[in-house]
Parts: C-alpha cells; sequence; structure tokens
C-alpha cells in the first residue's frame, strides 16, 4: 500500500509539473498577467508539486525502514538485519532512489520559488516556473518509465540482498542530499536564467533576486563536496582525498560553473555589467549538473557512484541532456542579441578582476570536462586511456594560480575603475608574503612545484583576504562582507591544507608483530593486540594500535579489516586521530605470515599527515561564508524593498496634498 | 560622471570581453589536447609495454590479469611480488608494498600505478584491483568472463 502511495503521488507530481508547463507556457503567450484564470495557477502547482514529490520520496524512505521486501528495489538494496540508520540512508544508496531524490529536490526548489519568491515581474516569474516545470518533467518521465523505485516484485523475496558495505557509513547519511540539494538547486539558477532570456528582463533587480538561490544551492553544492571527500578519504583506506574520479569531476564542474555564476551575478547586481555572461554561466550550470548525472546515472562509468549499468537509462538521460542543454543553448542563441550592453568598466577594476577569475574558472572548468569525456570519446575508437592526477594537476594549476592571484587582489580594487597604485602597499605585503613563502620552502625541502606553489599561495591570499576589512569599523562590514571575507579564508585555508598534505605526508608501512613499536614523523606506533570481532552484519579482525606523540598521552586507535556477508566484500576502516596540525590515518591489512620466532605478523599502514584536515575545514568556511552572504543580501534587500515602498507611500501622500492644495487653489 | 580612461565604446568592450575569454577558453583546449595526447600512453598492457616500454621512472598504468601461482609475499611480510599477463604470451613482473586491495586475488584483474624499472620489474605505487565478484576495472574489460547472471542486482563500484 505505501509503495501504491508513493508511486500515485509521484504520477501526480508528473502531471502538475506538466500543468505548471502548460499554464505558464499558455499565461506567456496570452500576455496574461497574474489575473489570468491559468496565470494563477502556476505556482500552486509548483508547491503541490513540491509536496507530492517529497510524500513520494518519503513514502520510499518508509519502505526501506521497514524493509517492505515486496518492494524490488528494497529486496535488491537493503537486508532485514541492517542497522536501521542505513536501511534509512539506504533510499538513496541505490539507482532509483537516488533519482526519486534528484527530482524531490527538483520538485522542491520549484515549489520555494513558487513561494517565496515575489520579487520578480509575473511574467518572468511564470516563465521561470514554466521552466522548472519542463525540466521536472522530463525527469519523472525517466524515473516512472525507466526508473520505477516503487515496483513490486511478483513474490517478496525471502532476504534482501543488501547495500554495498563501502555505503554503510553515516556519510551516506551526510553526502547525498546535501550534494543533490546543490546539484539540483542549481536547476532554479538554470530556470532564473531561462526566465529572464524569454521575458527580456536582465536586469540587476533580476540578479539581486536570484543571487539568495544560487548562493543557496552553491553552499550545499560545497558542503556535499567537502562531505563527500572527507568520505573517501577515511573509508577507502587509501590515506587520498581527491582522486580526479569522473564522479568527483561530475560534482566539480558545476561548482566551478557556480562559483563563476555567483561572482558575475554579484557583478550584474551591483554594476549592471556581464549581463548576457551571466545568463549563460546559469545555462552552464545546471547544464553541467545534468551532465553530471547523466556520467553517473548512465553506466558510462565504472564507479561507486554507479549503482548498475543499464544502457536504456543511458539513452534516455542522453534524450533529455540533448533537449534541456540544446534546448537552453539554442535559446540562448537566438535571444542574447536582445540582451542590452551592460555598463562599461576599466581592465583594472573590481570588474575587471571578476571577470578574469570567471574566464580563469571557465579555463578550468574546460580543462576538467575534457580530461573527463576524452576517456569516453577515445574508448569509441577502442583506445583505452586513464586520464588521471598526471594531467589534472598541472594543467589546472596553469589557470588557478593566476586565478588565486588576482583573487587576492580583487577584493581590495574599487568598481569601475581603479589605479593598481592606489593599493600597491597591500599589493606589496602579499606579494611578499607569497614570496617569502615560496622561497623558504623551497630551500628547506624537496617538494613539488605546486606544493610550494600551493603553500605560497595560501599564505598570500589568507592574508589578502582579511585586507578589504583594513580601515573599516568592523562593526559596521556589511553580513555580506563579512561572508565574502570568510569564503575566500577558507579557499586559503583549503588550499593549504592540500599543499601541505601532498608536502609534508609521511608514511611508514611494516609487517609488524603484537607488542612491536615503530616511528612515524614523531609518533612512536605500538601494535598491541589484534583480535576477531563481530558486528550487526560483518566480522572483522581488529587491531589495537597505541599511539604516542614524544612523551604525550598515548591514545588508542582501532582500524579493522571487516568481512560483511551480505552482500560478501571485504572492506578496511581506517583508523583516525586528530590533532590541530595533523591527522594520524591506520590501517591493519592482511596477515603477514610469521617472523623468525614463530609470531604471527600483520601488515600495517600509518600515515602522518600535517595540517590535511585544513582541506575540510577550508571547505566548511567556504560554505559558512555563503550562507553569511546570503543573510546579508536578503536582509539589506528587503530592507532596501521597505524604504522604497514607504518611499513612494510617502511621496503618494505628498503628491495628494499638493494636489489637494492645487484642488483648492482651483476652486478659487 | 568622468569617461573611463580607456575610453572604449561600448560594443567595443564587449567584443574585447568576448575576444580575451575565447582565447582563454581556446588556450585551455589546446593546453589540455596537448597534454592529453601525451596521457595516451598512460595505460598500458602487459603486451603493449614489453613490445614498447615506457621510460624507466616515468609513471603510468599497467593493467592485466595476475597470473595464478604468481603471488608471493617477500620475506619483509609488506613486500608482494606477482606477475601480470594479457591476452598474449607477455608478462610483466610487478613489485608492490602495501596493503593489498581487498579481494586482491590470483586470476583476477587488477591495474597497477607505478612506473618500470630498469631491470624490467614495474614498481607499483598503487594498486586498484576489483572490489566486488561483479566489479572490474573498466580498462580491464574484456580480458575476463565475468559477467553473472545477477550482476544487475548487485551493486558494482569502483573505489578510486
Amino acid at each position: 500500500m505505501i509503495a501504491e502511495i508513493g508511486l500515485a503521488a509521484l504520477w501526480l507530481a508528473a502531471a502538475l509539473a506538466a500543468l505548471q508547463l502548460f499554464a505558464g507556457v499558455l499565461a506567456l503567450r496570452q500576455n496574461q498577467d497574474e489575473d489570468g484564470e491559468l496565470a494563477r495557477l502556476v505556482r500552486p502547482a509548483a508547491m503541490v508539486q513540491a509536496l507530492l514529490a517529497s510524500l513520494a520520496f518519503l513514502m520510499l524512505m518508509w519502505c526501506f525502514a521497514i524493509t517492505d521486501l515486496s518492494v524490488k528495489l528494497v529486496a535488491a538494496n537493503s537486508h532485514s538485519l541492517k542497522p536501521i540508520l542505513y536501511k534509512v540512508t539506504g533510499t538513496w544508496g541505490n539507482h532509483e532512489g537516488s533519482m526519486l531524490l534528484w527530482v524531490a529536490v527538483m520538485a522542491m526548489s520549484g515549489g520555494l520559488i513558487g513561494w517565496l519568491e515575489k520579487r520578480l515581474p509575473v511574467r518572468t516569474m511564470q516563465a521561470t516556473l514554466a521552466t522548472q516545470g519542463f525540466v521536472a518533467l522530463g525527469f519523472y518521465a525517466f524515473l516512472l518509465l525507466s526508473s520505477n523505485p516503487f515496483e513490486r516484485l511478483p513474490i517478496p523475496a525471502p532476504e534482501g540482498q543488501g547495500l554495498n558495505p563501502l555505503l554503510q557509513d553515516i556519510g551516506l547519511a551526510l553526502h547525498p542530499p546535501t550534494l543533490y540539494i546543490g546539484y539540483v538547486g542549481l536547476s532554479v539558477a538554470f530556470s532564473f536564467a531561462i526566465g529572464a532570456l524569454l521575458t527580456r528582463n536582465v536586469t540587476p533587480e533580476f540578479a539581486r533576486v536570484m543571487r539568495p538561490w544560487v548562493l543557496g544551492a552553491w553552499v550545499f553544492l560545497t558542503l556535499g563536496i567537502t562531505a563527500g571527500s572527507y568520505w573517501a578519504y577515511y573509508e577507502l583506506g587509501w590515506g587520498g582525498w581527491w582522486f580526479w574520479d569522473p564522479v568527483e569531476n561530475a560534482s566539480l564542474m558545476p561548482w566551478l560553473a557556480a562559483t563563476a555564476l555567483l561572482h558575475s551575478t554579484s557583478v550584474l547586481a551591483a554594476r549592471d555589467a556581464l549581463r548576457t555572461w551571466t545568463i549563460m554561466l546559469g545555462v552552464v550550470a545546471f547544464s553541467m549538473s545534468m551532465l553530471g548525472t547523466f556520467l553517473v546515472r548512465s553506466g558510462v562509468l565504472t564507479s561507486v557512484h554507479a549503482f548498475a549499468v543499464d544502457p536504456e537509462r543511458g539513452s534516455f538521460i542522453l534524450a533529455l541532456l540533448a533537449i534541456y542543454i540544446g534546448g537552453s543553448l539554442a535559446i540562448f542563441a537566438l535571444r542574447a542579441g536582445t540582451v542590452a550592453e551592460g555598463k562599461r568598466f576599466a581592465m583594472t577594476s573590481r570588474e575587471g578582476a571578476l571577470v578574469f577569475n570567471n574566464v580563469m574558472l571557465s579555463a578550468i572548468l574546460g580543462i576538467v570536462l575534457l580530461g573527463t569525456l576524452y576517456p569516453l570519446l577515445t574508448e569509441a575508437f577502442d583506445i583505452r586511456v586513464s586520464v588521471g592526477p598526471p594531467y589534472f594537476n598541472p594543467v589546472s594549476a596553469i589557470f588557478a594560480v593566476p586565478m588565486f592571484l588576482v583573487m587576492a587582489a580583487g577584493p581590495l580594487m574599487r568598481w569601475r575603475e581603479d589605479k593598481p597604485a592606489r593599493i600597491q602597499l597591500e599589493l606589496a605585503i602579499v606579494g611578499a608574503i607569497i614570496l617569502g613563502v615560496l622561497a623558504v620552502v623551497a630551500v628547506l625541502g624537496d617538494y613539488s612545484i605546486l606544493a610550494i606553489l600551493g603553500l605560497a599561495l595560501s599564505a598570500g591570499l589568507a592574508i589578502a583576504s582579511f585586507m578589504p576589512l583594513r580601515g573599516r569599523k568592523l562593526a559596521r562590514v556589511p553580513l555580506a562582507t563579512w561572508g565574502m571575507v570568510l569564503a575566500h579564508f577558507g579557499v586559503a585555508v583549503s588550499l593549504f591544507g592540500m599543499a601541505s598534505e601532498s608536502a609534508f605526508t609521511t608514511e611508514r608501512l611494516s609487517a609488524v608483530t603484537a607488542g612491536e613499536s615503530q616511528q612515524v614523523a614523531g609518533w612512536n606506533i605500538t601494535l598491541e593486540s589484534v583480535d576477531p570481532i563481530a558486528g550487526p552484519n560483518w566480522t572483522a579482525m581488529e587491531a589495537r594500535v597505541i599511539a604516542q606523540r614524544g612523551k604525550g598521552e598515548a591514545s588508542v586507535m582501532v582500524p579493522q579489516a571487516r568481512n560483511f556477508w551480505a552482500p560478501a566484500q571485504a572492506t578496511s576502516e581506517s583508523a583516525l586521530l586528530t590533532r590541530w596540525d595533523g591527522q594520524l590515518y591506520a590501517v591493519i591489512g592482511d596477515s603477514a605470515g610469521v617472523d623468525a620466532n614463530g609470531n604471527q605478523r600483520w601488515q600495517l599502514r600509518v600515515w602522518w599527515k600535517p595540517f590535511v584536515t585544513f582541506i575540510w575545514y577550508g571547505g566548511l568556511l567556504i560554505a559558512l561564508g555563503g550562507a553569511l552572504a546570503i543573510i546579508g543580501r536578503v536582509s539589506t534587500d528587503l530592507k532596501r524593498r521597505r524604504a522604497v515602498l514607504r518611499g513612494t507611500e510617502k511621496r503618494a501622500e505628498a503628491e495628494q496634498l499638493k494636489m489637494e492644495k492645487i484642488d483648492g487653489y482651483g476652486t478659487f | 560622471m568622468t569617461e573611463i580612461s580607456t575610453g572604449l565604446r561600448a560594443k567595443h568592450q564587449r567584443m574585447v570581453l568576448v575576444v580575451i575569454a575565447i582565447v582563454a577558453v581556446i588556450a585551455a583546449g589546446l593546453l589540455a589536447a596537448y597534454a592529453l595526447r601525451n596521457q595516451a600512453n598512460f595505460f598500458y598492457l602487459p603486451e603493449q609495454m614489453s613490445a614498447n616500454p615506457p621510460e624507466t621512472g616515468k609513471a603510468v598504468r599497467l593493467g592485466g590479469m595476475v597470473q595464478p601461482g604468481s603471488l608471493q609475499t617477500l620475506d619483509d611480510g609488506i613486500t608482494v611480488a606477482f606477475v601480470v599477463t594479457g591476452n598474449e604470451a607477455a608478462t610483466i613482473p610487478v613489485r608492490y608494498s602495501g596493503i593489498l586491495p581487498d579481494l586482491f586475488v590470483e586470476g583476477s584483474g587488477v591495474v597497477a600505478d607505478g612506473s618500470l624499472q630498469e631491470n624490467g620489474t614495474f614498481l607499483a605505487t598503487n594498486l586498484l584491483a576489483k572490489h566486488d565478484e561483479n566489479y572490474v576495472p573498466r580498462e580491464l574489460e574484456g580480458l575476463e568472463q565475468h559477467k553473472s547472471p545477477e550482476q544487475s542486482y548487485t551493486t558494482t563500484m569502483y573505489t578510486d
């Protein structure tokens, strides 16, 4: 019954998306305003659609929570003995469930703008919601026609097949939902862009409306990527935090586009420049989300994220991709000419710096895109290629380094036109810090060029990010400016973590017997014992490792080598010890035979990773900065609108008085 | 309001911006194409590696099957030696120091990151093995019979 309610809700939601599309289009064609009968339906359709899609998602969650084995999806991906947390999070740990989450988020973003966003002209709003309905409709069709999550089995399965053990982790509760809110939330930017283009309303006012929504999606995308990176880092047991895996790139590409978008939106809002470029980025950002969905969901990539391989689904998503990306680019090509020229600015100005970094971000996006798609292209010609860090790291750095340099100076510059001489002191300080760190690190050790550059740039950027506050009364600095400062500082922090991890990590791999000690980077590591233990759906060999730093307090680490039995699979559970200046990372491996005295030996791999945690602290700071900017922007905008409203009322009153006076004279 | 010092007319400024953006993106594209062409040599099958070996010390990827009976742990307890074979007779001896990936067994596929040494041994720094019964690294598809009837049911994955 539960599954049927879910399915019915999903069909109804799809019908409402269709209504939202047709009502919006008809209202636009008939040139109606909000009073038109059809036009009045657009907003409620979006809101009810959001409720129904959420209901469908909750119903699927329920099926998973009670392990309803008559539902095919549950039987294929869950198990009655799984801990309840993983039963519930397992809802989106599979293809159909995650696509349902996708459309649910899509519907909720549409419902939210339908409910809350009252600032846009009526026609632009109708076009926006119609676009949102149009995109959602395609994905409802995909879900209902080729990936029905509520399909029943003719005979209920006696037991489920279990969830991939790597996914049985708290990370599954955090990473996919936040990532999807960001990923799919960008659909709002897409719909706004198309809506503004269709109704010829690309104005600063429009940019101010779109900005908080873009920022919101971007904040969640940042959090989702950060969570995913940390999850991969501790779950996979290889000590790496970013693998340039195609699915990681699939999340990075929309982030790069959204980062460029929110900066160009700022230029449009503040200075009425970069109109077409902003619209273009709005289209590109969500296109990247859809491309990522295609890469991850179609099975063209074999990956932990590509739950199952099915060519029919791949072609379905590819067709959707062609319709939406092709269609939006066609609209863009047809309408871009009608967008009037924005304001001018000099190259040395805040706008100039933002434009430069927008171009750099786009170039990096292009590089990641080519590197991700290239193996798929060569495969068509039967040449197998692996594209990995040797390509991505140096090639993207060529554009990232100038971007970071300009990012340090940009916020110090004035809008419209500025003379570099005005901020030469600041530039000199930042330049000196960068060169100083560069020299010191290069002299002290033999590190990779990228790591040295990363350390130097992060130091300069960290200082530069606070310079816009210099000489200002801190209490009176707008919240949005604090947001920018924090987010830029977060980039520096994250960059420092990445560079430090790659430059200073020390590693110790050894076969040790119980009681044996070894040293890594000032830590004394002793293997105390290795014992078999059992969990709810796994058994494991658990090592007790005592870690002591110098004469400090000893801590216990318990890395495990787990064997799950549903499905049968082995995983390494790493053990982490976090200190302010880094993390100790331990993994236990196989039994390594016996030593000369006949004692059992175990493989133990320990890393000391200085400041590696800064990578994720930086990500959190960036997201926090984004959140502050949203609060700041929305509250000033509301204040401004109230003031304008009061102003108009006052003027109207004054006008009235004047008129009465004139009338009074007139009677004479 | 003073005139902007560059004195560009609005239309011109837009053109300049568009040209700069296009130049940068084309530069990125060319750079990527150049780097990717070098990357084409990144992946080797054993027969390719023995016929046309990469420079010693260059970071490449080797993919093939772990020859049954070849896997042995050396005395230090952490270094393993095994032989990788492909579709043809060529074999490449591999050494790897580290914890073997889960489900790394003889007779199954492996992709090794590392470099060829002067003595003809491939020194692996990282092994990507299959991580569940049904999964085969993409580069190795077609090397072994891996399809099983329940595959469409089971989750496949790639931890890298």
